[in-house]
């Protein structure tokens, strides 16, 4: 029996050996000129898709190769010798009709200190600027928030958080940065994230974190996973140089 | 222990198998060869098993000493290669005597030549593969490309049957997969000197022709396709793009008629596949390679079919490309047909 929750759910092809699964989306036709999604609306959605991942990877497919989940929306990429996309979608839609049955695990709470301003943090007084408020100001709406981690992607580890206070949310840059240094935390739009390593970017940074978010040394390599709860809070240029050195 | 020093690494020489699959939820694409059925072939000239790791070089090669010699096999595009001072040819296995020196140059062709050794190299696995990413400095040899002084180790991943039993399966092991196997364990002989029947092997040209490298690169509609009007997708389908100086293995970004219709400013990022072609913001595509990000909110106009995706890691900037549509099953049709040449008896005379 298909549920509400299956029906709400889209499966279109992407490319000759990949689907993807939308939740919660318009359908679409209108999509196009759909507004962007209620806040509620892609914490519902997101629901469903670590839903359907957990189920995934309890249960994988053979011939499945790979999983990219988002913020409402799941890329499966598949042998495309094994399965086509109707035999696959036919497949997935059993995994989605059993979402209702999927308890998610309670979120882990990860706090990650960040120092604010000056040489890590180069946007800080600019954003402050935008939005009439002191560089205070800006620290203490982005350290208020509890974000949830509603995907990683980029690269490696990085996690895209939500979502911004309302006071905090700024386009990116025009242009991005050549070079953002690794541990940087950035906001772009009603998201904040951290760079896990050196890499081009065009968040806007306000402070960097002595936390390594991706090691090859560490059981599950990336600090961060989908559906993780993250706090920032604040630490001194002292304390960012003792965890440095830990 | 055989070993290869590097005397000069070229313009940009790393370590590659067929990459990882699997780690999407943590933001880890697959990376693994611009040029999957070069590498593919390298290997099976070498005795090895498809998907053993072997150096990936780009634009201009490099010089390699082997003290302990080899048996190697140069794969895809002429660098006009010489071991000793005498030409070596592409796609053909050729024994390396201890001590002498293979010298690759300028590309006089496409933009990736591999070279397989047989054995395949053996670095430190990521995520149970040798493929380096070079963005996150992880994988490979140290994470990143070859430097003048380096060593790597030959290993012993030949394979176990003259043709290859892996050929339709190109993706290596794979925590999502059960149905994946692990690499085919080693022969005890490996180490010991190459069968002379390894020496000289070609691969046919008639299925070479059948392989060859594509400037009209065959698409499937993208997730967005219906985003763009019929006559912005004629303008895509109608035009000549060059690829442009910044193309690297994250992505190939081209210049030509822009597309209009590509940011509406809403999408929420999704997942994005191998080749998808996503109109950034100014209306040029992108074509997403192996180390491409694993999600991203521009429209995607279209998609690379799988049979063509080699074809993009020979792409040099400056090259001229032209796309055409395909169906999702013509798409598939050429993948099956491609992976019969592949695992063809006859690929190798």
């Amino acid at each position: 029996m298909p549920t509400k929750e299956s029906r709400r759910a889209r499966v279109e092809r992407a490319s000759d050996q990949s689907l993807l699964i939308y939740f919660d989306q318009e359908a679409k036709k209108s999509r196009a000129k759909a507004r962007p999604p209620s806040r509620q609306f892609t914490i519902r959605a997101n629901e469903q898709v670590r839903k359907l991942l957990r189920l995934l990877e309890q249960g994988p497919i053979a011939g499945v190769r790979n999983l990219h989940p988002a913020y409402c929306s799941i890329l499966v990429k598949f042998d495309p010798l094994k399965w086509t996309h109707d035999k696959l979608g036919k497949e997935l839609r059993k995994y989605l009709g059993r979402l209702n049955e999927v308890r998610l695990p309670e979120p882990r709470h990860v706090e990650i200190p960040v120092c604010y301003g000056g040489e890590y943090g180069p946007d800080l007084d600019e954003v402050a600027a935008t939005h009439g408020i002191t560089p205070e100001g800006v620290i203490e709406l982005h350290t208020s928030a509890t974000y949830l981690v509603y995907c990683l992607g980029f690269v490696p580890g990085f996690a895209y958080l939500g979502e911004l206070p309302p006071g905090l949310v700024t386009p990116r840059l025009p242009a991005p940065r050549k070079q953002v240094p690794a541990g940087s935390v950035g906001i772009a739009g009603n998201q904040t994230g951290v760079y896990p390593f050196e890499t081009p970017g065009g968040w806007r940074l306000l402070g960097r974190t002595p936390l390594a978010m991706f090691r090859t040394d560490r059981q599950g390599l990336s600090l961060l996973s989908i559906g993780d709860r993250v706090r920032f809070v604040r630490i001194s240029r002292e304390r960012f140089a003792e965890l440095q050195g830990a | 222990m055989r070993v290869i020093e590097v005397l000069s690494p070229g313009l940009l020489t790393t370590v590659q198998d067929l990459g990882r699959e699997g780690f999407g939820p943590m933001g880890v694409s697959p990376s693994g060869a611009a040029d999957p059925i070069a590498l593919r072939i390298g290997n099976r000239l070498v005795g090895n098993a498809e998907g053993a790791a072997a150096l990936e070089m780009t634009l201009l090669g490099g010089t390699f000493a082997f003290p302990q010699g080899a048996v190697g096999a140069l794969a895809s595009s002429d660098f006009g290669a010489t071991l000793d001072g005498v030409a070596i040819p592409s796609w053909t296995s050729f024994e390396v005597k201890p001590g002498q020196r293979l010298r690759l140059g300028p590309t006089r062709t496409g933009a990736r030549c591999y070279l397989c050794v047989r054995g395949g190299l053996a670095v430190e696995p990521f995520l149970g593969s040798a493929s380096t990413h070079l963005l996150s400095g992880l994988g490979g040899h140290e994470g990143r490309a070859l430097r003048k002084g380096d060593v790597l180790k030959i290993g012993d991943a030949v394979s176990s049957s003259r043709t290859d039993t892996l050929a339709c399966s190109p993706a290596p092991s794979n925590p999502r997969d059960p149905s994946s196997r692990p690499g085919i364990p080693a022969s005890p002989l490996a180490s010991s000197a190459a069968p002379p029947s390894l020496i000289g092997r070609k691969v046919a040209p008639i299925i070479l022709e059948r392989l060859a490298l594509r400037k009209t690169l065959r698409v499937t509609p993208g997730p967005q396709s219906d985003w763009f009007s019929k006559t912005v997708q004629r303008t895509f389908y109608n035009a000549t793009y060059r690829v442009s100086e910044e193309a690297n293995r994250m992505g190939l970004r081209l210049e030509g008629p822009a597309i209009p219709g590509g940011s509406h400013g809403e999408m929420i990022s999704e997942g994005v596949s191998l080749g998808a072609i996503q109109i950034a913001a100014g209306g040029l595509p992108i074509i997403l390679f192996v180390e491409q990000q694993t999600t991203g909110g521009y429209a995607k106009i279209a998609n690379v079919i799988s049979a063509d995706l080699h074809s993009l890691g020979q792409l040099r900037p400056r090259d001229e490309i032209r796309f055409g549509s395909v169906s999702f099953d013509t798409a598939l049709k050429l993948l099956i047909e491609q992976e019969k040449l592949l695992a063809s008896e006859d690929l190798i005379v």
